[in-house]
């Protein structure tokens, strides 16, 4: 196992991406604080299934945008688990629409929650990990981040944010042994994406070289290496996970 | 409190954070030049002050000081105000 003994906060983890990176990083042994905004019946599950492989799991309500929440859901988590060794910042969400017609609230709540959450959770963390000498803090970015996309000028615009952050604090950080990484997922299959439209759906298809759409266990294991040892010497970058959508 | 005991708080506090001997903090002594601190254990000292004495310091402030005896000088001034 790869992660036996640490701690592992993911936020958005109750559900898509975050569900299965958190059941991944308990496969290998970490313990889980999972941090979902308002589905909590999607998040008992995601913890039931981490303590049935055998890993110690909580689930924390904190919305990521809120500095304040943020700040007291990473003292529970130390508090319970006596660490923290690893944030995986994935919460998200989308409010698509052509710029012509986004609504300025539309804009602002994607770059609160997917951007100024992933600053609200890295600070948290930081001071932990910097006392710890040690840590890993792995952002979900996307691909839409490097490309752009109709449609999607405020997520992309957070996206792009977050590549922009990581290299930052990998900069910052590294002397204290944090690293500080993004992955890019390309098309994945999960309830975000659910509601897109099929032509939409068959456009990303035919942009994929490797055929199919991601499984969220695809983009997990990415996060897990990123948070392993086994990527000790690796940080400020970005690894898309699109089966070769962007080179 | 007196200006000692300020004195002796903020020793220990540099002792933990940069994991130096207690016998080089001296009063003169400089986080940078003489104790090895780069520009985090700065960071990190600071928010401790802040905690530990209960005060603020601002960031124009934080930027002064650069000896034990910039960081006594303030919390005493801090502790009369």
């Amino acid at each position: 196992m790869l992660l036996t003994g640490k701690t592992a906060i993911v936020t958005g983890g109750s559900r898509g991406i975050g569900r299965a990176v958190s059941l991944l990083l308990a496969r290998e042994g970490a313990n889980v604080a999972i941090v979902y905004a308002g589905n909590t019946a999607a998040a008992e599950e995601t913890k039931q299934q981490a303590e049935a492989l055998g890993a110690a799991a909580a689930v924390f309500q904190c919305d990521v945008a809120d500095e304040q929440a943020v700040a007291d859901m990473v003292k529970a988590v130390k508090t319970q688990f006596g660490s923290v060794d690893i944030l995986v910042n994935n919460a998200g969400i989308t409010r698509d629409g052509l710029l012509m017609r986004m609504k300025e609230a539309d804009w602002q709540a994607v770059l609160d929650t997917n951007l100024t959450g992933v600053y609200h959770c890295t600070k948290a963390v930081s001071k932990l990990m910097m006392k710890q000498r040690q840590g890993a803090v792995i952002n979900l970015s996307s691909v839409v981040g490097e490309t752009g996309n109709a449609g999607q000028a405020n997520y992309a615009a957070a996206k792009a944010g977050i590549i922009g952050f990581t290299k930052a604090v990998a900069k910052e950080l590294a002397s204290r042994n944090i690293r500080v990484n993004a992955v890019a997922p390309g098309y994945v299959e999960t309830d975000m994406t659910a509601g897109l439209p099929d032509s939409a759906k068959e456009d990303m298809l035919r942009s994929i070289p490797l055929g199919r759409p991601a499984t969220a266990d695809d983009v997990a294991q990415a996060v897990l290496f990123l948070a392993s040892d086994q990527a000790k010497y690796i940080t400020g970058q970005v690894l898309n996970v699109d089966g070769g959508m962007v080179m | 409190m007196s200006e000692e005991a300020t004195f002796e708080k903020v020793k220990s506090i540099v002792v933990e954070q940069l994991g130096v001997d207690e016998k080089e903090v001296k009063m003169d002594a400089a986080y940078i030049d003489d104790l090895g601190a780069d520009s985090l254990d700065i960071v990190e000292l600071i928010m401790a002050f802040e905690e530990e004495f209960n005060i603020e310091i601002p960031d124009d402030v934080a930027e002064k000081i650069k000896t034990v005896k910039d960081t006594v000088d303030y919390i005493e001034k801090e502790k009369k105000a």
